[in-house]
C-alpha cells in the first residue's frame, strides 16, 4: 500500500534544503491550507449533491437532472448563486456577533476536518492526544449557533439557538462516552495510533459487542450533533422556519450550510476511523490472499469509502424519519444513551483487562 | 317534531313555532339564553350540538338563526333570534354554553356588526380592525371612499372588548388584554410552512410550552357570501371549488343538493352515484394529501412523496373526466356538468386494486414508527364532549369516538344504499385522528369498489330550465366533506339570485379547537396538533 510520508517527507527535505527551518514549516503550513480548504469545499459540493441525489432515490425521484450529465454541476450552480448573493443587514441584530457567528461554526467543523486520517501518511497533525483535540473543537460550533440565535434579535432564532445549544452539548456527552470506549480498546489517543491497531481487524469486530454498542449510540448521538433529521430540532423548517440560521443570507448563510454538510462528512470519518479502521483496508487474518488484494485499493479510497458509507446510513435516517421533540431528545440523550455509553465504557474496559477481544 | 315543539313552548311560552324542513323556533332575545341552556341541558331535547349560526339582514330586522342537533335523539331544530335595532344591534351570546360560538358569533359580529352581550372576546375575526360598516347588511356602503385601499399593514390589536350584563340587566364595554405584557409571543404565519394557507397564530410560550394562542384570521377572504347575493345560483356553484379545494366535489354537491332540494328536482340515479364516485375519490385525495401533509410536517419528508404518488393518479382520473385537476367545476343544478369519461370505470378500479398495497406501505413507513407514535399519541388530546361542544366534525372528530358523519347520521344522495363503515377511534388525540384518516381510505375504496361497475345507464343531468328561481323560503343542507360536516344555508325571497347564502365550513370550527387543543403542550406539538386536525385556510376565509 503506497504510503503517502514518503511524497510528504521528500518535500519537507526539499524545502529545508533551500531555506532555513521556519520558512520551510510556514510554506507547508500555507500549502496545506489552501489544500483543505480546497478539499472542504469541493467535500461540501459532493456531499450536497450526494444527499441531493439519495434523497429523491428514497422518494421515487429522480432529483436535479438539467444542469451537467446527472444534475452534477447544479450544485457549482447553487454555490455561485450563493456566493453572489446579497449580505442583508438587518436593523435591530448585534451587527459583531451577527457577522461572527457563521466564521466560529466553520472554524470548528474545518479544524476537526484537520485531524481526520485522509490515507496512509496523509494527514495533517498527528500529535498523541488526537482524539482529545478532535472532541475539544467539535464543541466549538456550538458557540456559534447560540451567538447567531442571540444576535438576530428573533425570537425563532432564539428558540432555534437554545435547542441548538441543549441538544449539542448532551448529545456531545454521548459522542465522547462512545469515542472513548474504542481508546480504551486502541490504548491510545494519537489518531495514527489508533488506525494502525486496527490492522489485523476493524475495531466494530475486535470489540464485538461493546464495540457495536458504542457504534449505535455514536451514530444516535453524532446525527444530534451534527443537527441533523431526525434531530433537527433547531432547524426545524416547520416549525421555525430554518431556527437558527433564519436571518442569514449570501454567504453567511452559506457557512451554515456548508458546516452542515461537512460536519456529516466529519462525524461519518469519525465513525470510520474509530469502528471501521480509518483508511485500513479490510483484512481477515489468515487469509493472506485476500488482504493482499484488499492492499491494492488506495487507502484514500477505503476512508472515504467508509465515510460515504456511514454518511449514507445518517441521510438514510434523516429522510425516513419524522422530527422528534427536544424534550424527548433530551431525554434520550440523558436517560438512555449516557446511562448505557458509561455502561459500555466499564464493560469495554472488562473486555480489554480480560483480554475477550479478538 | 311535535314533542320538541311542545317542549319549548313550556320552556319558552314566548316561541313561536313554523314547521319547516326543520322546525323553526323564534324567540324574543330576552328569553333566548335561558332557552338555549335549557335546550342543551334538558334530558329530552340535549341539543349539544350547534351546527351553525347564519346571520341574516331581513331589512326590518336582523339577526341569527342558529341551528341545533341532538347527537343523542338525532333531531334537529333551527332558532331564530332577531333584534329590530340597526343602530347597536345586540344579542345574547350562547359560547358560555356552546364554545363553538366564539368564533362564530365573532363572525357574525363582523359582517353583521350585531354585538353580543357577555361573549369574551368580540373583535373583528376576518376584515381589518379598522373596517368601516358591516358588508353583509344590506344597507352596506360598498364604495371606496369608505373603505380605501389600506397600504398599512394592519396593527395588532392587543385588547379586546367583551360586553358584559350585569345583575341588573345593565350593559357595560370592558376592554381587557389578549395578552398580558409579559408574555413570550411568537408569531407563527401568515407565510409559514406548515400553517397550511395564510393565517396567522400568535402563540403565547413560557419556554417551549404554549400557554394560549390568538388566531389571527381573513388574509384571503374573498366575501364568497357576499359575492353570492348578486349572483345566480349556477354561478354560485363556482365558488364552492375554491373555498376546501380539497374538498371541491362534496362542498358543491352540498350547494347542488341545497338548490336541488328547493327546486324539487329529481336529480338522474347515473348522475348521483357519478357525484358519489367523486365525492370518494375527492375524500380520498384529500386524506392523501392529509398523510403527507402531516407526515412532513413531523419531519418526514419521505411520506410526504408517497401520499402524493397516489394523489396524482386520482387527480389524473378527475382530469380525464372533469377537464381540471384542482377547481373541478363538475357537479351542477340537475346531476353533472358531462358525461364521465370512457376509461372512467377501469381507472378507478385499477386505483382500487393499487390502494391497499400503498396504504400498507405507508403503515410500514409512518404508522409503526416509534418516533412518530411519541410525538402523536397523547398530544392534542379532545374527549368526545368537547369535540361535540366545539362542533369538530369529519375526521377530527370521529377520532375522539364521536360518530359524526353525516353520510350516516343524514343519509343523502344514495349513500343508504352502499354499505360502508364509519370509522371511529375513541383517544380523541393526534394518532387517533390519524388513524381514523388512515382507516377511512380503506372505507372510501370499498365505496368506489362498490360503484365502479355499477354505473346506471341514463341521463347523467336532468332537465333544468334555463333561469333558475327558487322559491320564497329557506334550507339548509349538510353532506359529509373530507373534513367534516359542510352545511350550505340559502334564504330566497324568490329572486334569481339569493338573498343570503351561508357556508358553514368544518374548518373554520376545526380552527376553534386549535387553541383548546394546544394548551400546555409544546410548540412542536401545536404542529402536530395542526396536521392532525387537518384544516384548510381557504375554507376558513370564505
Amino acid at each position: 500500500m503506497f504510503d503517502f510520508g514518503i511524497v510528504t517527507r521528500w518535500f519537507d527535505q526539499l524545502l529545508c534544503g533551500i531555506m532555513p527551518g521556519w520558512l520551510a514549516t510556514t510554506i507547508e503550513g500555507v500549502i496545506i491550507a489552501v489544500a483543505l480548504i480546497l478539499v472542504y469545499a469541493v467535500l461540501a459540493l459532493f456531499y450536497i449533491l450526494y444527499e441531493r441525489k439519495l434523497c429523491a432515490w428514497f422518494q421515487c425521484r429522480l432529483g436535479p437532472m438539467r444542469v451537467g450529465r446527472w444534475g452534477w454541476m447544479q450544485v457549482f450552480a447553487d454555490m455561485f448563486k450563493i456566493l453572489i448573493k446579497e449580505l442583508i443587514k438587518l436593523r435591530n441584530t448585534d451587527k459583531f456577533l451577527f457577522e461572527l457567528a457563521p466564521y466560529l461554526v466553520i472554524l470548528a467543523s474545518m479544524l476537526s476536518f484537520a485531524v481526520l486520517p485522509w490515507g496512509r501518511g496523509l494527514q495533517i497533525i498527528d500529535f498523541n492526544i488526537g482524539v482529545f483535540f478532535m472532541i475539544a473543537v467539535s464543541g466549538l460550533g456550538v458557540i456559534g449557533i447560540l451567538l447567531a440565535g442571540w444576535a438576530s434579535d428573533s425570537k425563532y432564532t432564539l428558540v432555534g439557538a437554545l435547542r441548538g445549544g441543549a441538544q449539542m452539548i448532551s448529545c456531545e456527552l454521548s459522542v465522547a462516552m462512545s469515542i472513548m470506549t474504542m481508546v480504551v480498546l486502541a490504548g491510545t489517543m494519537s489518531i495514527s495510533g489508533i488506525v494502525y491497531a486496527q490492522e489485523d481487524a476493524w475495531f466494530i469486530f475486535k470489540g464485538h459487542v461493546p464495540a457495536i454498542i458504542a457504534f449505535i449510540i455514536y451514530l444516535i448521538a453524532a446525527t444530534a450533533e451534527t443537527n441533523r433529521g431526525p434531530f433537527d430540532l433547531p432547524e426545524a423548517e416547520h416549525e421555525l422556519t430554518a431556527g437558527y440560521h433564519t436571518e442569514y443570507s449570501g454567504i453567511h448563510f452559506g457557512f451554515f450550510y456548508l458546516a452542515e454538510y461537512l460536519n456529516l462528512f466529519i462525524v461519518s470519518g469519525i465513525a470510520a476511523l474509530m469502528f471501521l479502521g480509518g483508511w485500513m483496508p479490510l483484512h481477515i487474518p489468515g487469509c493472506d490472499g485476500f488482504n493482499m488484494v484488499m492492499d491494492w485499493i488506495p487507502s484514500v479510497i477505503w476512508f472515504l469509502g467508509k465515510a460515504f458509507f456511514i454518511s449514507f446510513i445518517i441521510i438514510w435516517f434523516k429522510w425516513s424519519f419524522p422530527r422528534v421533540r427536544i424534550d424527548q431528545l433530551l431525554a434520550m440523550e440523558w436517560k438512555y444513551l449516557m446511562p448505557i455509553g458509561l455502561f459500555n465504557i466499564a464493560l469495554m474496559t472488562v473486555v480489554v483487562v480480560y483480554g475477550w477481544h479478538f | 317534531m311535535a314533542n320538541i315543539q311542545e317542549k319549548i313552548s313550556a320552556l319558552c311560552p314566548e316561541a313561536t313555532f313554523e314547521e319547516g324542513e326543520t322546525l323553526l323556533v323564534t324567540v324574543p332575545d330576552a328569553k333566548w339564553h335561558a332557552l338555549a341552556k335549557a335546550m342543551k341541558e334538558d334530558a329530552d331535547l340535549s341539543f349539544d350540538y350547534l351546527v351553525g349560526i347564519t346571520g341574516v339582514d331581513w331589512k326590518e330586522s336582523m339577526g341569527c338563526i342558529y341551528y341545533f342537533t341532538s347527537t343523542k335523539y338525532g333531531t334537529h331544530v333551527s332558532v331564530k333570534v332577531s333584534t329590530t335595532d340597526r343602530e347597536k344591534p345586540m344579542l345574547h351570546s350562547v359560547s358560555d354554553l356552546w364554545k363553538v360560538a366564539l368564533i362564530h358569533e365573532r363572525e357574525v359580529y363582523d359582517f353583521y356588526g350585531i354585538i353580543f352581550i357577555n361573549h369574551p372576546d368580540l373583535r373583528r375575526y376576518f376584515l381589518r380592525n379598522d373596517w368601516k360598516g358591516f358588508p353583509l347588511r344590506k344597507d352596506y356602503d360598498a364604495s371606496d371612499k369608505a373603505n380605501p385601499i389600506r397600504l398599512e399593514a394592519e396593527k395588532n390589536e392587543d385588547d379586546t372588548v367583551s360586553y358584559i350584563e350585569d345583575a341588573e340587566g345593565k350593559i357595560q364595554k370592558k376592554r381587557k388584554l389578549v395578552f398580558k405584557p409579559e408574555e413570550y409571543v411568537i408569531n407563527i404565519g401568515p407565510q409559514h410552512p406548515s400553517t397550511h394557507g395564510v393565517m396567522r397564530m400568535r402563540t403565547a410560550l413560557e419556554g417551549e410550552t404554549i400557554t394560549h394562542i390568538d388566531m389571527v384570521t381573513g388574509y384571503i377572504h374573498r366575501g364568497i357570501e357576499k359575492l353570492c347575493e348578486g349572483l345566480g345560483y349556477p354561478q354560485s356553484l363556482l365558488f364552492t371549488d375554491r373555498m376546501d379545494y380539497m374538498s371541491a366535489h362534496q362542498n358543491r354537491h352540498c350547494l347542488c343538493l341545497c338548490i336541488e332540494k328547493a327546486l324539487g328536482l329529481e336529480v338522474p340515479k347515473r348522475a348521483q352515484v357519478i357525484r358519489v364516485m367523486m365525492d370518494e375519490l375527492m375524500r380520498l385525495s384529500s386524506h392523501l394529501l392529509s398523510y403527507g401533509c402531516l407526515t412532513m410536517d413531523l419531519g418526514a419528508t419521505t411520506a410526504f412523496f408517497y401520499g402524493f404518488r397516489e394523489r396524482e393518479i386520482i387527480l389524473n382520473i378527475f382530469e380525464k373526466t372533469c377537464g381540471a385537476r384542482m377547481s373541478l367545476n363538475y357537479d351542477t343544478i340537475g346531476g353533472v356538468m358531462a358525461d364521465i369519461d370512457v376509461d372512467f370505470a377501469n381507472d378507478v378500479k385499477a386505483l382500487c386494486k393499487l390502494m391497499p398495497e400503498r396504504l400498507k406501505e405507508y403503515h410500514k413507513l409512518f404508522t409503526g414508527n416509534v418516533i412518530a407514535n411519541n410525538r402523536l399519541r397523547g398530544v392534542g388530546v379532545l374527549s368526545r364532549e368537547d369535540a361535540i361542544n366545539l362542533s369538530v366534525t369529519g375526521p377530527s372528530g370521529r377520532g375522539s369516538g364521536w360518530a359524526c358523519d353525516v353520510r350516516k347520521t343524514a343519509p343523502y344522495s344514495i349513500y343508504n344504499e352502499i354499505d360502508f363503515d364509519e370509522i371511529t377511534e375513541t383517544e380523541g388525540d393526534s394518532f387517533a385522528r390519524y388513524m381514523v384518516r388512515m382507516r377511512e381510505m380503506e372505507q372510501c375504496v370499498k365505496i368506489l369498489e362498490q360503484l365502479a361497475d355499477n354505473i346506471p345507464e341514463g341521463d347523467y343531468c336532468a332537465k333544468v330550465p334555463k333561469i333558475i328561481k327558487l322559491p320564497v323560503g329557506h334550507w339548509f343542507q349538510q353532506v359529509e366533506a373530507s373534513r367534516g360536516a359542510f352545511g350550505v344555508y340559502i334564504e330566497s325571497t324568490g329572486e334569481k339570485t339569493p338573498y343570503r347564502m351561508h357556508f358553514n365550513s368544518p374548518c373554520l370550527n376545526l380552527l376553534g379547537a386549535v387553541d383548546p387543543c394546544t394548551r400546555g403542550e409544546k410548540i412542536a406539538d401545536l404542529i402536530a396538533i395542526n396536521a392532525s386536525l387537518d384544516y384548510v385556510v381557504p375554507d376558513v376565509d370564505r
